[in-house]
């Protein structure tokens, strides 16, 4: 990873009449690295994946993909990316290998490599013995994974993949994370969109937060996570006799201390991990038994919580304005 | 302003060779043509259905209409024929609707591959689905009676005229295929144009006995020139009357000016609706 940008959103905007889908965002990807886009539905996710892609074209502001710009250099843009859209755009029509041979001979590659890799990818996306059926007979997973091997066929150093798991089951969920990882790990760049907290959690080096079109948050999950509460520590005791002394030690440290006496824990408000050796301290010295000592911090939940004053994941059809959009 | 090089490719990418226009619509017209042979049914449109047509026509209805010249079924195959080709923008619309909805023409459009391949390979796999119907169409005819009876130039020059229809009509699928957003509000529409264009028309009776405003209109419709123009060079009815409206006095020059006028006129209309909707 030597830190270059491979991908540059700058300024982007895209106006749909008098709907601003986007308006106004910014980021920097550096190569090898994982940016997700994080937001509710109809934020201008996919809108801004369709015009770093090429897909379709900025009301104002340009971006740059792999050092090529968006708008003056599409055909050199479309050579470095992979996409794989939100609806699978698998041809259900096809076979799964002709899927392959079909974007192959559009990407004009030589036909033998298209043979080799067909077989590769498809013994890595488990693929295999549905080869030769068509695409209209796979499974959500499946269709998924036929669509990222399609995307991967010309081996493309920048991969955008929009939603990649709406819509999965958790255990196609979390083996297509795995997939994505090797990529990561071999060295290419991501760029995700997710309503997923979890996933951007779990794969992205860097989130920016979408909402309304604009850019209400960005840095890696740590930095938000801290932006958007202190951490506390969390102790639980071995013998409930102890709380109101360990209440008390802990007042002594930090403030707000909350009791739940039912589960024999203790919660307090701390800074960071400094706050929580404090603490372990003052415990190893009373001679109080503890079955556990922890920092809790804040999940993306509650980031996303605290930054837009809704949650990410309940808008979906309660807001008619957002269908457009996100299409 | 300098433009940094960073694609450092993770793994050995393979040699990527963006095709030619021509290559890439045959890729779609393999595509496409795939897709007829895995869903025979695409084809009943132009086949049962056509045949279906045919005998209706030529033995339910035939007997009640005059058929000017000799035989009504003679008088029936080029309208029908001409029918047939007309709907071929029908199924254009149907098929680019579609593949703009099922997301493919947004795969395609990551890809670097001159994007009118699109239009031209769906355009092309169209005239060949309509081919079929008229290969079904003649076949059905030479069973029933219909012949090609002014010999072999002529006879090739009214498919050549068929087929020139066929491609002017297929911008107006474009456009309308570009415009609309579901197969289903497509199909609604384009039957609904279909229907007046191709019975309004000599297509299955003769225009004589129509009231005069009415006989006006089919004459000059496209479709009579074009069905006139096949009937007198495979010589399946006599010239137009001298009391029928210019066009079809000259039916073959007509057709081929028809085909020139639908195309200028729709051809530009169909490229912005694709651009403008492959912008956003």
């Amino acid at each position: 990873m030597n830190g270059a940008p491979a991908v540059e959103a700058i300024d982007l905007v895209k106006h749909f009449g008098e709907t601003r889908a986007v308006d106004g965002v910014s980021f920097v990807v550096p190569e090898g690295s994982v940016l997700g886009l994080l937001g509710p539905n109809g934020a201008g996710k996919t809108t801004l994946v369709r015009m770093l892609t090429t897909l379709s074209v900025p009301t104002s502001g340009t971006g740059r993909v792999a050092g090529f710009d968006i708008l003056r250099q599409p055909t050199e843009v479309r050579r470095s990316l992979g996409l794989t859209g939100q609806a699978a755009t698998v041809d259900e029509i096809l076979t799964g290998r002709e899927n392959l041979k079909l974007i192959g001979s559009l990407y004009g590659l030589p036909k033998k490599y298209v043979r080799e890799a067909t077989e590769r990818l498809f013994a890595r996306f488990d693929l295999v013995g549905a080869a030769d059926r068509m695409a209209k007979t796979y499974s959500g997973g499946m269709r998924r994974r036929l669509d990222l091997a399609v995307s991967l066929l010309a081996a493309p150093p920048i991969l955008f993949l929009d939603e990649p798991t709406t819509g999965l089951d958790p255990q196609s969920r979390s083996g297509l994370w795995a997939v994505l990882r090797e990529l990561v790990s071999e060295g290419t760049t991501l760029v995700l969109t997710t309503q997923y907290l979890e996933e951007a959690d779990h794969l992205a080096d860097e989130i920016v937060v979408v909402d309304k079109g604009r850019v209400i948050a960005a840095g890696t999950p740590t930095q938000l996570k801290d932006q958007a509460g202190r951490a506390s520590v969390v102790v639980t005791l071995t013998h409930a006799a102890d709380l109101d002394r360990a209440a008390e030690l802990m007042g002594s440290c930090c403030p707000e201390v909350h009791v739940e006496r039912g589960s024999r824990r203790l919660t307090a408000q701390a800074g960071g991990l400094g706050d929580m050796t404090r603490i372990a301290a003052v415990f190893e010295t009373s001679g109080i038994e503890l079955d556990d000592l922890g920092l809790a911090r804040p999940s993306l939940d509650d980031v996303f919580l605290h930054l837009t004053g809704h949650r990410a994941e309940a808008e979906d059809a309660s807001d008619p304005t957002n269908q457009g959009v996100a299409s | 302003m300098t433009t940094v090089q960073v694609t450092r490719a993770p793994v050995a990418r393979p040699p990527i060779s963006p095709p030619s226009l021509l290559r890439a619509s045959t890729t779609i017209v393999w595509r496409n043509l795939l897709h007829i042979r895995r869903m025979p049914e695409m084809l009943l449109d132009v086949t049962v259905q056509s045949v279906m047509f045919v005998l209706l026509f030529a033995y339910v209805f035939g007997g009640a209409i005059a058929a000017p010249g000799a035989d009504y079924k003679e008088f029936l195959l080029p309208g029908i024929m001409v029918q047939t080709m007309v709907f071929s923008s029908a199924i254009v619309a149907m098929g680019l609707t579609n593949d703009l909805q099922k997301g493919f023409v947004d795969r395609f459009k990551s890809l670097p591959v001159p994007r009118s391949a699109v239009l031209v390979g769906r355009s092309i796999s169209s005239l060949i689905h309509s081919s079929i119907g008229i290969a079904v169409m003649a076949l059905t005819g030479l069973l029933i009676g219909w012949r090609v009876r002014n010999g072999f130039v002529d006879g090739v020059l009214a498919f050549a005229l068929l087929l020139l229809f066929g491609f002017a009509l297929i911008w107006l699928g474009i456009w309308v295929g570009s415009l609309m957003r579901t197969v289903e509000a497509v199909q609604g529409f384009m039957f609904t144009v279909m229907f007046p264009l191709t019975f309004v028309a000599n297509t299955f009776v003769p225009t004589e006995s129509m009231p005069a405003w009415l006989r006006t209109i089919s004459e000059w419709n496209p479709v009579s020139a074009i069905t006139q123009a096949c009937r007198e060079l495979w010589g399946n009815g006599p010239p137009a009357g001298a009391d029928a409206a210019w066009p079809l006095q000259n039916p073959v020059g007509v057709s081929i000016g028809w085909s020139l006028i639908l195309t200028a006129v729709f051809a530009p209309l169909a490229v912005s609706a694709f651009r403008r909707r492959s912008r956003d």
